[in-house]
């Protein structure tokens, strides 16, 4: 009896998901998970603000292997989800592969351009954001040295880096950047003791300003650079509550808005490159009441003045990932 | 053992310890308010109710076999190589070096080709921890594991650094020549009329891993080398009495682990990404660990195992997919299953020798 409950229910359930399939949209989440207070949460942040005020509901995966990649975008479009919304420049090969068997689905990949007509290519100007965190943190040091800590060392991480660098740099070319990546493995974006460790080892070489790109390591180093009373930059998502009066500013990276644009567009998004910069809103410096104390009108100033120029294309911040090669490190 | 019939063990005993690995996660699925019964037929129909499940379950049971026979070789010779992961991942850069090397005819060239880079590759990453065994008496399991984390660090440079594909944003090689594409399974399959989904990443390596099987076992009962090699696991002095050299059995049966572990790449780089991308074992090689230990280093288990937790991977994932049970949860489904049937095999083990001694008054 119980037994055919169970299975009269299997099949209920079965017959709503396929009727709710009909314009779902999907978000597909990268090896990472979906906590990891960064990037992959800030896409579940988008997701969720647009169910919440549209009250339709989405699929989501979190992937435990490679192999899941195409298996998910295809099983998802073969059961006509659409639009698919994929969280990480992981996807594209496989994305590659899958979008021209499914025509009539709309696929929206995030940090990577993938070039086919049902294809909505999402990439952020990292660099720019960090230019602008560099520049603010060549203003707050008053060592004159700064740090970076990134998370796993691939180019992704290095054009943030880059990016930090050259802001310093606009702004002090004697200043000193001490550069530490967390590691080589995907272990690295959740290593939050070592993010600490490295933090105290850049303050011990006079470093007095701490810039994390990190994933969830960042949040060690926010952590110990608010003990050690240093200052901090945080990334991706809005960091700076994390800590009051001790995180300088964070490179936020709107992936949420991205999300939420998919989303809000649903089966009509636009296909194409898009460009998510400063012009755009798609990275941006974080001022709110946690540390707008630490900013002086000089450095909003100066940070306005860049933000119009690089817009405007009279500053042009170097991309790392351009030619795999930064021109000040 | 000697107190109960060999089926009872090779079989009875694995099967309670999968039930009750079971029922424990029948548990936990309803303590997060799913239903157990829609849980279990959604991994069983992802993973054997169509070809594109199987298609995909295979895949998986391709790797586990292979890292499986690279642990159990080292078990018989009473090595704990729980290295398989660094192993796997320079087999994976051995592959990568040959298929990229050259513009290859045809995969049937390919292949060998291939499969002789990972071997000697994975073999190369065992030979260092085997060496410092034999010689220096530095403990394998020390040993291996910390070449895990050279390896990775390793294989993260020169991903970064040296080989990686120019322009790409992804840590990976540039993908293979179309010559050096394993066929899948749909393409083995259709000649024969069989419609087998174009999509899943199975490929001919699963008839490698096959016949791999087969070669272990001919490999430790038949020949004199295996012979050493289980004598030498059984006794060390007795072997070093009966006259075999411990550091060549030590290193040669390392060297073979390693090279087990380094084939598995033709599956999981050559057959299913046709790149090298980083991280692209995925922890295969400690899940040989489960196998080997769940299929007592014999072929026939290791076979059965594999198969099971290739279920577990492909029905797992579309438990996720389907059934927003959350990954962390299958992770901890497949942890019962490793728990049960390894960790915890003489808490069953105990009870049913005694109900056969009972039965069976010696």
């Amino acid at each position: 009896m119980s037994l055919m409950k169970s299975l009269l229910g299997a099949a209920a359930s079965l017959a709503l998901t396929a009727g709710a399939a009909l314009a779902e949209p999907a978000l597909i989440f990268d090896l990472g998970g979906k906590f990891d207070k960064s990037f992959n949460e800030a896409a579940f942040g988008g997701a969720t603000r647009w169910a919440e005020e549209t009250g339709n509901t989405f699929r989501e995966v979190e992937l435990q292997s490679e192999a899941q990649r195409e298996q998910a975008l295809r099983r998802f479009a073969e059961a006509g989800l659409n639009p698919i919304v994929m969280a990480g420049f992981s996807f594209g090969s496989s994305l590659e592969t899958v979008a021209p068997d499914f025509p009539d689905t709309k696929f929206v990949i995030i940090d990577m351009v993938v070039d086919q007509p049902n294809v909505r290519s999402v990439v952020f100007n990292e660099h720019e954001g960090s230019y602008l965190v560099g520049m603010m943190a060549a203003k707050a040091s008053e060592s004159g040295t700064v740090g970076f800590i990134g998370g796993m060392d691939i180019p992704l991480i290095r054009k943030f880096a880059c990016g930090y660098v050259q802001g310093v740099k606009a702004v002090n070319p004697d200043a000193t950047v001490i550069q530490n990546m967390t590691g080589t493995t995907p272990a690295a974006w959740n290593d939050p003791v070592k993010g600490g460790e490295l933090t105290k080892a850049q303050i011990s070489q006079g470093a007095d300003v701490v810039y994390a790109a990190a994933g969830g390591t960042g949040v060690g180093v926010l952590q110990t650079a608010a003990d050690e009373g240093i200052l901090s930059i945080g990334v991706d998502s809005n960091q700076n509550y994390l800590h009051p009066g001790k995180v300088l500013t964070s490179m936020m990276k709107r992936v949420d808005n991205a999300v939420y644009e998919a989303f809000s567009a649903g089966v009509d998004v636009e296909t194409g490159f898009n460009v998510m910069g400063l012009a755009n809103d798609g990275v941006s410096v974080a001022v709110d009441e946690f540390n707008e104390s630490l900013i002086s009108d000089e450095m909003t100033a100066a940070v306005e003045e860049a933000t119009a120029k690089i817009v405007a294309g009279d500053i042009t911040v170097h991309d790392y990932m351009s030619d795999d090669s930064c021109p000040v490190m | 053992m000697d107190r109960m019939p060999k089926w009872a063990d090779v079989l009875l005993i694995p099967l309670i310890n999968l039930l009750i690995a079971f029922a424990l996660s029948a548990l936990v699925i309803l303590a997060i308010g799913k239903d157990p019964v829609v849980a279990l037929r959604t991994m069983v129909q992802g993973s054997f109710g169509s070809t594109n499940g199987l298609g995909y379950t295979l895949y998986y049971t391709t790797n586990f076999i292979f890292t499986g026979l690279a642990v159990a070789i080292a078990f018989h010779a009473r090595l704990f190589n729980i290295g398989g992961e660094g192993q796997a991942a320079l087999g994976g850069l051995g592959v990568a070096l040959v298929c990229l090397s050259i513009q290859w005819p045809h995969w049937l060239v390919a292949l060998p080709a291939a499969m002789i880079g990972g071997a000697l590759f994975g073999a190369a990453w065992a030979f260092i921890p085997a060496y410092l065994q034999a010689k220096r008496g530095s403990h394998i399991v020390i040993t291996t594991i910390m070449f895990n984390f050279i390896a990775a660090a390793l294989m993260g440079y020169l991903l970064v650094e040296v080989i990686k594909a120019p322009g790409s944003m992804a840590s990976e090689t540039s993908p293979f020549p179309p010559g050096a594409s394993l066929p899948t399974f749909h393409e083995m399959l259709a000649p024969l009329g069989i419609e087998f989904n174009r999509n899943t990443p199975a490929n001919v390596s699963f008839l490698v891993a096959l016949a791999c099987l087969l070669f272990f076992w001919v490999l430790v009962w038949r020949t004199r080398l295996g012979y050493e090699i289980r004598a030498f696991g059984q006794s060390e002095s007795a072997a070093i009495y009966a006259g075999i050299n411990p550091v060549k059995i030590t290193v040669v049966a390392m060297l073979i682990s390693g090279a087990f572990a380094g084939l598995m790449a033709i599956n999981n780089v050559m057959g299913e990404a046709e790149r090298l991308i980083l991280n692209s074992v995925e922890g295969a090689g400690f899940i040989g660990i489960a196998v080997a230990l769940m299929g007592r280093s014999h072929p026939v288990g290791i076979l059965l195992a594999a198969l099971l937790f290739g279920f577990l991977y492909q029905g797992g994932a579309e438990l996720s997919l389907w059934e927003n049970i959350p990954r962390e949860l299958v992770v901890v489904i497949q942890a019962l299953v490793i728990l049960l049937t390894g960790a915890l095999d003489g808490m069953v083990r105990g009870p049913v020798e005694k109900l056969f001694a009972k039965r069976k008054p010696a």
